[in-house]
């Protein structure tokens, strides 16, 4: 295994932050190396502090771990909140000219390099490069060849001009020279290329990517972190397929409006965060009850309430299985990785549209604003199936009309799936409502429909229980008599925490389960195993609450819920001394 | 679209359970008439209904229809609309419905100016939860909830709805049927979010706005020389609450309907199989 690299860049809002760290993470991923990054927002002291963190490798990164090599600090606080993970030849890059940071002191053991950024970016042509020259003083650092910076610049800049563009080429090897100039110590890093070729993108681009993918027509949000880059893609894309974005005035709004598009025959989706979910979950059992299928994506954060908006977490999973009045079935998807953020959103489409019923599809926000490097054929176009279920036409709505000749939307099928009739199908007039009704939408109490409508509702989930396509993944060693399970995110860590244990001796086995409702039986993998874990990102373990339920088992559970996601070197030693001493929760 | 549709074409089979002499008959037969008068026909047309005795309308007509959840009909109907440009879409609720649990859609449904008929049907009370106040119920009408009377200026709908950019703003009386038939007419060709307060008394609840009072009272616009192009004589007409107005009370000739101004003109229920053609693109994006 190749050694990896770590690298952040951190400073106050405002900073530019965002766009140092992906210009440097698209230059290394252009350059055939795998790049994993992850964001600090607002952490331990209010503020507007923020970091963006690249950790890159030519093999595979999959998870952030306790260790930076260089950090490029524009300002003083930088350093403080990254103590912990600086080491003993980590190296600081700052501008000791900034007044905020003439008196900062370079912890001991630690590499300063004291980089004039402003002066210099002033020379190249406008002091707002600075966090360039910076990155050409990292290129030095790691010996990462600065034309590979290039490409990364023109993709930044290139819509406002060559001169931008050249002058930033200019800055950073302005940043470049000046560290070989004044420093000449060895560094000890050197960061190859290879011939690879990347794309780079996070779980939230990855879902609205799989929605365009997957045919979708309309799209009705209302901002909120960490969802709103599902939204931000959309918009201006979805237009470019024939589509529609609407931002709408709340999320009530926002899914009666998806919920009506569905209704008109398209492909439709809305994407929200824990309060958004809450409001939504009024509608939410009219869109089953009328049996319409709805994609309805959750990008969890840390709640409950307004919680910790810029926090991880995996709290809403009881609220998704549970959520609303009544009973209803719905469909819980869960990616475990950014990749399969895509390939989920496509399979949520086509089981919402073949079960009709509301499909949730979550994302865990570690996940959402992590991007990740993939090969391009990751997501294979021509892979990308679209199963619109059970539509009548013209043609065949006969065959669904009602001895008084009315259409039955809702018909008692031994599957439990009826047909669809879209607005402007000949005959196929019909109401829904969230009343209970008979076959043909219409309004009844009648106790005996009633049961045989609840039925139905429930028999699709039965048919859909058949497909094989709900098993978990599986890795790490099969015969292990360890087993752990998780959900969403920590896939990633919990892959490369077993390296670690295993380096120890201690051999896993891993399932990690994409799909939560319906869900894999997981009975004999439990029984099977001396010992299971299962790992989550909340304090009740609600997932794993489910899988005791499932098999009639105790399992052990490794909790957190402090805000930040697993790390694979924090997750080896939880799992490690989980299995010597048994339970505990981490905090 | 066929020349020989009917109204009745637009009935259920079900037999309307509001109580006889409900002014929301009369408000259902002028939305049918007035839409097969403007050449529709239920396999084209989508009524989305609110919750309420106003609400059960889309259950009475014969069309595609969606019953949602209360006071949410509008963004309902926006889906429709922008997912369906081909179809024509009403909108029908109660006041409570739209002004008060609906009150945040209204504002932006208006302002959106998305291209659907909007019926309420204003009986000044709740009636479905047996009389209780409305957002339009006067100050001090007393009811089970508002022993003296909710103490509160009703909702003026039509200065809502000018104030967020309304294209298109009348008001009808449900018992005089022509003219109910003709306003909602206008509506429906409205090109853009057609707004109409129907005066649908409620027989059991209020007696206080009742057949009556609304009988005696109402000045018709189309008699008194007013201009609903002219925005001020609008403003005027709305803010005068001495008086209760029939007619169509602001139009804006230039109204362009919100999916023609972000160039939505496709029907989107047409999904090919497999991906788009050039979306390849969406991951070269991301070199
Ligand atoms: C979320 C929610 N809150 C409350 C109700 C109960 N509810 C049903 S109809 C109604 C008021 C209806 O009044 P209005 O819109 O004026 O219609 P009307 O019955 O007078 O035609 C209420 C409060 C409900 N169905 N849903
Ligand atoms: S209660 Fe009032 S509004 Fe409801 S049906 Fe009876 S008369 Fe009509």
């Amino acid at each position: 295994m190749a050694a990896d690299f770590n690298w952040a860049v951190g400073g106050e809002a405002g900073d530019g932050i965002d766009s140092t760290g992906k210009i440097f993470a698209q230059a290394l991923s252009r350059s055939g190396r795998h790049v994993f990054t992850s964001k600090d927002f607002a952490s331990r002291i209010r503020g507007g502090y923020t970091a963006y963190k690249v950790r890159t490798s030519v093999d595979k990164v999959q998870s952030v771990v306790d260790r930076l090599d260089v950090l490029i600090a524009l300002t003083p606080r930088t350093i403080e909140e990254n103590l912990e993970e600086l080491h003993e030849g980590s190296v600081i890059i700052y501008d000791g000219e900034r007044t905020t940071m003439q008196n900062v002191e370079i912890p001991e053991g630690m590499i300063g390099i004291d980089v004039p950024l402003k002066r210099l970016a002033e020379e190249a042509g406008g002091a707002i490069m600075r966090n360039v020259v910076a990155l050409g003083a990292a290129c030095e650092v790691a010996e990462f060849p600065i034309e590979n910076l290039d490409s990364a610049l023109e993709k930044r800049f290139g819509d406002k001009g060559q001169k931008l563009v050249d002058n930033n080429k200019e800055a950073a090897r302005a940043g470049r020279s000046y560290v070989a100039e004044e420093y000449d110590a060895e560094f000890e890093y050197d960061l190859e290329t290879t011939d690879e070729d990347y794309v780079l993108l996070n779980g939230d681009e990855a879902i609205g990517m799989g929605a365009i993918a997957a045919g979708c027509r309309f799209y009705s949000g209302y901002p909120i972190t960490p969802a709103t880059d599902v939204m931000t893609y959309l918009t201006g894309r979805l237009e470019r397929y024939g589509g529609h974005v609407v931002q709408a005035e709340d999320e009530l709004s926002a899914i009666n409006m998806a919920l009506g598009a569905a209704r008109g025959g398209a492909r439709a989706m809305t994407a929200t965060s824990g309060p958004g979910i809450d409001l939504m979950t009024e509608t939410f059992g009219l869109v089953a009850t009328s049996e319409t299928p709805l994609v309805i994506c959750n990008v969890m954060r840390s709640g409950p309430s307004t919680g910790m908006p810029t926090k991880q977490e995996q709290g809403d999973l009881n609220h998704m299985l549970y959520g609303g009045h009544g009973e209803v079935p719905r469909f819980v998807l869960a990616p475990t990785t950014v990749d399969e953020c895509f390939w989920k959103t496509v399979e949520a489409f086509n089981l919402a549209e073949k079960y009709q019923l509301p499909v949730y599809l979550t994302a865990d926000l570690s996940m959402a604003v992590t991007e990740q490097t993939f090969s391009p054929d990751t997501f294979d176009m021509d892979a990308v199936e679209v199963d619109r279920g059970f539509v009548v036409d013209d043609a065949s709505v006969d065959e669904h009309l009602s001895e008084s000749g009315g259409f039955k939307p809702h018909e008692l099928t031994e599957d439990g799936i009826s047909p669809r009739a879209f607005p402007g199908t000949v005959d196929g007039a019909h109401m829904s409502t969230g009343l209970e009704h008979d076959e043909q939408g219409r309004r009844t109490e009648d106790t005996e429909m009633r049961v045989e409508q609840v039925d139905k509702r429930n028999r699709k989930v039965e048919t859909a229980t058949d497909r094989e396509e709900w098993s978990p993944r599986e890795f790490g060693d099969e015969d292990a008599e360890n087993l752990v399970i998780t959900w969403g995110s920590n896939e990633g860590a919990l892959a490369e925490a077993l390296d670690l244990l295993e380096e120890d001796g201690i051999g896993i086995r891993v399932l990690s389960v994409p799909y939560v409702f319906p869900r894999p039986d997981l009975s004999d993998a439990i029984e099977a195993a001396e010992e299971t874990i299962v790992v989550e990102c909340n304090e009740t373990g609600q997932f794993a609450n489910l899988i005791e339920r499932d098999a009639l088992v105790r399992v052990d559970r490794i909790n957190k819920y402090d805000g930040v996601r697993f790390k694979a070197d924090e997750l080896a030693r939880e799992i490690k001394a989980t299995l010597e001493t048994g339970t505990e929760a981490t905090q | 679209m066929s020349s020989d549709v009917r109204f009745t074409d637009f009935k259920s089979d079900k037999q309307p359970t509001w109580c006889p002499g409900c002014g929301d008959f009369g408000t259902m037969n002028g939305m049918m008439k007035a839409l097969a008068e403007t050449g529709n026909d239920p396999d084209n047309t989508f009524v989305v209904a609110g919750i309420g005795c106003s609400g059960k309308i889309g259950t009475y007509m014969h069309s595609y229809a969606l019953h949602g959840v209360h006071g949410r009909a509008l963004p309902v109907g926006t889906g429709v609309k922008m997912a369906r440009p081909d179809i024509e879409v009403m909108v029908a609720g109660g006041d409570g419905d739209g002004y008060s649990i609906g009150a945040g859609h209204f504002v932006h449904a208006v302002r959106r100016n998305v291209d659907m008929t909007y019926v309420v049907m204003d009986n000044r009370i709740y009636g479905l939860t047996k009389g209780q106040a409305s957002p339009t119920s006067r100050e001090d009408f007393e009811t089970a909830t508002t022993p003296e009377g909710p103490k509160q200026p009703p909702v003026n709908p039509h200065a809502l709805a000018l104030a967020s950019g309304a294209t298109f703003i009348a008001q009808s009386f449900s018992s005089d049927a022509l003219r109910h038939q003709e306003i909602i007419q206008e509506a429906v060709e409205h090109d853009g979010f057609g707004f109409v307060n129907v005066y649908s008394p409620c027989v059991t609840f209020n007696d206080v706005d009742t057949y009556d009072y609304f009988r005696d009272s109402l000045v018709d616009l189309a008699e008194e020389d007013h201009d609903p192009s002219d925005y001020d004589a609008a403003k005027d007409v709305i803010l005068d609450s001495d008086k209760e107005y029939q007619g169509v009370i602001y139009r804006d000739e230039e109204s362009v309907p919100y999916h023609e101004q972000h160039g939505v003109d496709e029907d989107m229920s047409d999904i090919p199989d497999g991906a788009p053609e050039n979306a390849t693109d969406l991951v070269r994006e991301f070199y």
